[in-house]
């Protein structure tokens, strides 16, 4: 392989794996406040593309404009799953809650079917994203760097909310433990609906970058992308931002670089997070970044 | 109270009735009502070994569709005749040790839960020393790897494009013959001491333990036994539907099976077999969603899909309003419907 391809892959890689991150911190901050896998994760990044695409096609936002509306209104989504589908059922089994979570997932996914149809849609690319850049005889299309660089500005403004502002603590404490944060007057409900409208701007940020790097919106594109970024979340760790990050780019780069070393193994693309999910989980449970916790009985 | 000789005695009776009304509805009903009547018992089947994993032994398994994957192809590929294997598969000819391999359907019914079953206890091995939402998440991984690699086994599975013209083994004999084979297997299993030692370790791994209860042995039995029912409910499937391929047991298969067991209760075998029916008849019956309806004054266009989107919905306020399902964890006994047969006599003569 040529060193400029090399550079391809990578910068492929990095960015594919800068959109698994920002989706898998959804994953992670809801899984360290709730215990909960949330399912509809995967579609609520799906919402994000298809409000953004709405927006521009039909309404004729400029692309800027759309994607700061698509942005708000799918943390009001996600704000709304956690109202309806996970709330009610906050004392009750976990398995329960897991259930409602994947109902929702499918609940949305066959509304999305019905709503925008099945048909696969094209993502209008604004051209600044579209422009290709030749670097030292590697063409790269402008979104690949523009996706990290978004990245990492969302990231530095998630981990100053979470680390520095009061609501960060809050949600800090809340993920510690619920009553005690009720006791410290924490309004926990509210809390948890902040936690979610962070996650799902998120995912609406990875999924609309996501539209302009790969521009096909089909209504199931949530589903093995929203799967994949929970097995980033479980391998940098389940509850630490940073190691959903860590998680999501060792993700992206592994698969785009096995591809590009071994192209007979493209059929098993998927697969290779799950067989990565289910090593980590056998060898280090608690994940790259996750501290070693005792089991409680 | 009754004696376990009267219980025998109705239970003979009650299959004698329900051999009959089965020979009245094969010989009477159309070739469609007869499908899902036939289809109805399959997820019986079906449902019951999803909920002996993760009704009656507590773990939250969604791998489902994997291992019906496995009975499905093993099946399809051992009784498919050998002009038939040549036509389907024009890409890649088939690996030579399957491509003159013709069996009879019960032993390749059987070889597909055999298969199945294999395959689950070695996932069981490494999976099963998780818990929770890790399990549940690690078992959709390997559900999902089992689909991929049938997808990308071109010569073995026939790739993405599936198996076609599979003879139509499945009647409703085999059907419903099966599921009731599993309803009395699973009824004796779960009054067994190996039944009591699973609700145990659902109801508390750690006092299971301490009660000497070996968590993991019965973990993998469990989860074995599960699986290979799962893989005869997936191949008496293909052979009620003539054609397989690796899509149809994506994840929404689990999701179908998981809906049945939670609406008739997670860890009653009653509530199965009655969600079975139940969800396989709706499930057709909101067909009519997806066509164009005429209401007399107006007509409502159908959307494609609309069946589902009203299905997931029903899932969700099954759990969120009705968490225990239609049986929550009762099941079915003589003495119960004997008594309330008296309490509504007695109700009548008032």
């Amino acid at each position: 392989m040529s060193v400029q391809l090399f550079f391809q892959h990578l910068a492929n890689g990095l960015s594919l794996g800068s959109l698994y991150a920002l989706i898998a911190i959804g994953y992670t901050m809801v899984y360290g406040i709730l215990r909960l896998i949330n399912f509809a994760h995967g579609e609520i990044f799906m919402i994000g593309v298809y409000i953004a695409f709405y927006l521009v096609t039909l309404f004729v936002l400029p692309w800027f404009a759309a994607f700061v509306v698509a942005l708000g209104i799918t943390c009001i989504l996600g704000m709304g799953v956690e109202r309806i589908a996970y709330r009610p059922l906050r004392d009750h089994p976990r398995i329960s809650v897991m259930i409602s979570a994947i109902g929702a997932s499918f609940f949305i996914q066959n509304l999305a079917i019905v709503v925008f149809g099945g048909r696969p849609k094209t993502f209008p690319v604004p051209p600044v994203f579209g422009k290709i850049i030749t670097i030292g005889g590697v063409n790269i299309v402008s979104i690949t760097f523009i996706i990290p660089i978004i990245t990492f500005i969302a990231l530095a403004i998630l981990l100053f909310i979470v680390n520095k502002t009061k609501t960060g603590m809050a949600m800090r404490a809340v993920s510690t433990d619920h009553e005690t944060a009720r006791l410290m007057a924490i309004d926990v409900d509210i809390i948890i609906s902040i936690t979610f409208a962070i996650g799902s701007g998120l995912a609406a940020i990875g999924g609309i970058m996501w539209g302009l790097k790969y521009p096909q919106l089909l209504p199931i594109m949530g589903l093995i992308p929203g799967l994949k970024c929970f097995i980033a979340a479980v391998v940098g760790g389940i509850g630490n931002i940073k190691g959903a990050v860590l998680g999501g780019f060792l993700l992206g780069l592994m698969e785009i670089m096995i591809i590009a070393f071994l192209p007979s193994l493209s059929g098993y693309r998927d697969a290779f997070a799950f067989i990565l999910l289910i090593v980590i989980l056998l060898v280090r449970p608690s994940g790259i970044l996750g501290s070693v916790q005792g089991e409680k009985v | 109270m009754m004696t376990k000789r009267q219980n025998i005695m109705y239970t003979l009776a009650a299959l004698v009735v329900f051999a009959g009304i089965l020979f009245l509805l094969d010989e009477n009903l159309g070739a469609y009502p007869k499908r899902i009547f036939i289809l109805a018992g399959i997820y019986v089947t079906l449902a019951l070994s999803l909920n002996l994993i993760n009704g009656f032994t507590g773990l939250f398994t969604l791998g489902h569709a994997g291992f019906m994957a496995v009975g499905a192809y093993t099946c399809a590929l051992l009784t498919m005749p050998p002009d038939l294997k040549t036509m389907n598969f024009f890409l890649k000819p088939i690996v030579p040790f399957l491509a003159n391999v013709q069996w009879p359907f019960l032993p390749a019914l059987l070889m597909g839960g055999v298969l199945a079953g294999v395959i689950g206890f070695l996932i069981a091995a490494p999976v099963l020393r998780l818990r929770d939402d890790y399990l549940a998440i690690a078992t959709l991984g390997f559900g999902e790897i089992i689909r991929i690699i049938f997808t990308n086994t071109q010569s073995l599975t026939n790739g993405a494009l599936g198996l076609k013209g599979l003879p139509r083994f499945t009647t409703v004999w085999w059907s419903w013959g099966i599921a009731a084979v599993t309803v009395f297997f699973m009824v004796n299993l779960i009054n067994s001491s190996y039944g009591k030692a699973f609700k145990a370790i659902r109801e508390d791994e750690v006092a299971a333990e301490a009660m000497g209860i070996n968590l993991f042995k019965h973990k993998v039995i469990s989860f074995t036994i599960g699986s290979v029912i799962a893989g005869i409910g997936g191949a008496l499937m293909g052979h009620l539907l003539g054609a397989i391929d690796p899509l149809m047991f994506r994840f929404l298969m689990t999701f179908n099976i998981l809906l049945i067991v939670v609406l008739g209760g997670i860890g009653s075998i009653t509530g199965s077999v009655i969600g079975a029916v139940i969800v396989t008849i709706v499930m057709e019956a909101l067909r009519v969603l997806d066509g164009t309806m005429h209401l007399g004054f107006m007509t409502i266009a159908g959307k494609p899909g609309m069946r589902m989107v009203i299905f997931s919905a029903l899932l969700m306020a099954v759990v969120i309003l009705y968490q225990k399902g239609l049986m929550g964890r009762n099941e079915f006994t003589w003495d119960g419907f004997f008594q309330r047969l008296h309490r509504m006599s007695g109700r009548k003569k008032r």
